[in-house]
């Protein structure tokens, strides 16, 4: 786990390492939260595998994956989303 | 030959693939995680590389429903598109699932920044990622030490570690004879050494009662609480933190399990002398059998693999078991829940995360007479009922409404509309 990767993030670019989940990626790139509930409130990993559901977001346009038990691939387009506009 | 299918590569399912593959079984070995190893051994996936070989070793391989022994399992990236579908047919199952973290809903405990323990073990151990670098650990059991020491491993901060239980409750349940005896008394010192050289204190009867922030945690409040997890008013005290973690003890992953129709015993499998559940040719293993660390998972899956190939487990293996278990119920009952805690919680605190349903919510509902029981609660505050199913709130609301936690999930993880309507099945 060293090779570097850059994925975007709402178009932004972000670097992080293979290997790293898209949730360990954002967090080391210091995003803490990354989707929006019914009410608007902002949340971002919980559970860290995959039980929560709390750190949905699009990847390469399919939307809600659990980004903590996604491997972050070199190059992945990520999408923040909200859950009007997930569910 | 006996095929046996085996569900999850933790400590479990990998000590059940040794053992039936030595009995003689042809052993298929599936998990949702793209490498080996479960929750316990991150990182060091390398090690089953000569045990997998001789199993069929499906990884990124999600068992999404099962009709008895009849497996449904999705194959691809998590949550993808386009993951090919597959169906086994087994003469015998082990489930080996796994556990999350338990965490008692408080004010705040959804914002970001706030973790499971579980979370932050996961991402220090498994991706060197710390979850910030001014952090407090808090809750309930012996899990809160090595998180702790993870997170100083990787360089993070850590501001305090807090037992809700007094010292009197966890001096009660560790017993230094039963420690040493599942050589869990160097663990021990290793960590009581760490957070001495890293002046980070361990405070017992301590809670974190509040997580406050706007857009994510800058402080947590803490309070003395009593033995039974009530608070001592004027105790509080306010920390700075850019990250807290929480845990209060593991629920079980049984969703499978109780597809396939087990009895379940107060949320955890219900399993005989060698692990075989109430339904025929169905075993399990670990966690999702009771909370005991490890030790005891692989102890259970050891005898679970032997009896799903059809063998009588012997002596030796029955008594590593009994002695882990053994050690597992000191330590639970050295760290149990405080019955008071609903006494954290206010009108506007959050209890299920995924609708948001308020303690305010749940307790109107609750004395509604239109309202009886939890089915008609669920529907009445939309609690559980989210993407997550349940699995955070479900015990916190079955306390605090009374009633029985629901663990059916007919699916027990996601599957896409498309990938359901695929006609396709592989063999
Ligand atoms: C987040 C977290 C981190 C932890 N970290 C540690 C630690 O560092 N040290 C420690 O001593 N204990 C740790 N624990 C406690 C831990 O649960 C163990 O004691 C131990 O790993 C239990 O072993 P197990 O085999 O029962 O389950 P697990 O190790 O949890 O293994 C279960 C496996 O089943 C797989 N699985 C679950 N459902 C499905 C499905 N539907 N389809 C396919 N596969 C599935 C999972 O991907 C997982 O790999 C942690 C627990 C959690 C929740
Ligand atoms: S953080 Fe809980 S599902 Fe990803």
């Amino acid at each position: 786990m060293s090779e570097p990767i850059a994925i975007t993030v709402d178009g932004e670019t972000v670097t992080g390492l293979a290997g790293q989940t898209v949730a360990g990626v954002l967090l080391a790139a210091g995003r803490l939260s990354w989707r929006r509930t019914r009410s608007g409130a902002p949340r971002g990993v919980f559970c860290g595998i995959g039980a929560c559901f709390d750190c949905l977001l699009t990847v390469n346009g399919v939307a809600d994956v659990r980004a903590c038990r996604r491997r972050a691939a070199d190059g992945d387009e990520i999408r923040t989303q909200s859950r009007e506009e997930g569910a | 030959m006996t095929h046996v299918v085996i569900v999850g590569a933790g400590p479990a399912g990998l000590a059940a693939a040794e053992h039936a593959l030595a009995a003689g079984a042809d052993v298929t070995v599936l998990d949702q995680a793209d490498v080996p190893g479960g929750q316990y051994h991150r990182g060091a996936s390398h090690r089953f590389e000569a045990l997998l070989s001789r199993c069929t070793w499906w990884p990124e391989s999600t068992v999404w429903a099962l009709e008895g022994k009849r497996v449904h399992v999705l194959r691809g990236p998590a949550d993808g598109t386009n993951r090919r579908r597959h169906t086994l047919e087994p003469d015998a199952l082990v489930l080996a699932t796994g556990a999350h973290d338990r965490v008692l809903p408080f004010p705040g405990w959804q914002l970001p920044g706030v973790f499971t323990a579980g979370a932050a073990q996961a991402l220090a151990k498994g991706e060197r990622v710390a979850v910030g670098q001014r952090v407090l650990v808090a809750g309930a059991g012996p899990f809160l030490l090595p998180v702790a020491a993870s997170l100083l491993d990787i360089g993070a901060g850590v501001r305090a570690v807090l037992e809700a239980n007094p010292v009197r409750t966890v001096l009660s349940g560790w017993s230094w004879r039963a420690a040493a005896h599942v050589g869990k008394l160097n663990e021990l010192v290793h960590y009581a050494g760490k957070l001495a050289r890293h002046r980070v204190p361990y405070l017992l009867g301590r809670a974190v009662v509040e997580a406050r922030g706007d857009d994510r945690v800058r402080e947590a409040v803490t309070a003395r609480v009593r033995a039974d997890w009530s608070v001592v008013p004027g105790t509080e005290r306010t920390y700075r933190v850019d990250a807290l973690c929480v845990g209060h003890g593991f629920a079980g992953q049984p969703e499978l399990a109780v597809a396939a129709g087990c009895v379940l015993d107060g949320g955890f499998v219900r399993v005989g002398l060698d692990q075989r559940t109430s339904v025929p040719g169905v075993f399990a293993a670990g966690e999702i059998t009771g909370i005991g660390g490890a030790v005891a998972a692989a102890a259970e899956g050891a005898i679970a693999g032997w009896a799903a190939a059809g063998r009588t487990p012997g002596r030796a293996l029955l008594e590593r078991r009994d002695h882990a278990r053994a050690f597992a119920r000191r330590l639970a009952a050295a760290h149990p829940i405080g019955a008071a805690w609903p006494g954290w919680l206010r009108e506007d605190t959050v209890v299920c995360r995924c609708e948001e349903t308020t303690y305010g919510d749940l307790k109107s509902a609750a004395a509604d007479p239109a309202t009886p029981g939890p089915h008609a609660l669920k529907l009445g505050t939309r609690a559980g009922l989210g993407p997550c199913q349940g699995r955070m709130c479900g015990a916190a609301v079955a306390e605090l409404c009374g009633g029985a936690e629901r663990h059916h999930r007919p699916i027990a993880q996601p599957i896409r509309l498309g990938e359901l309507a695929e006609p396709k099945e592989n063999p």
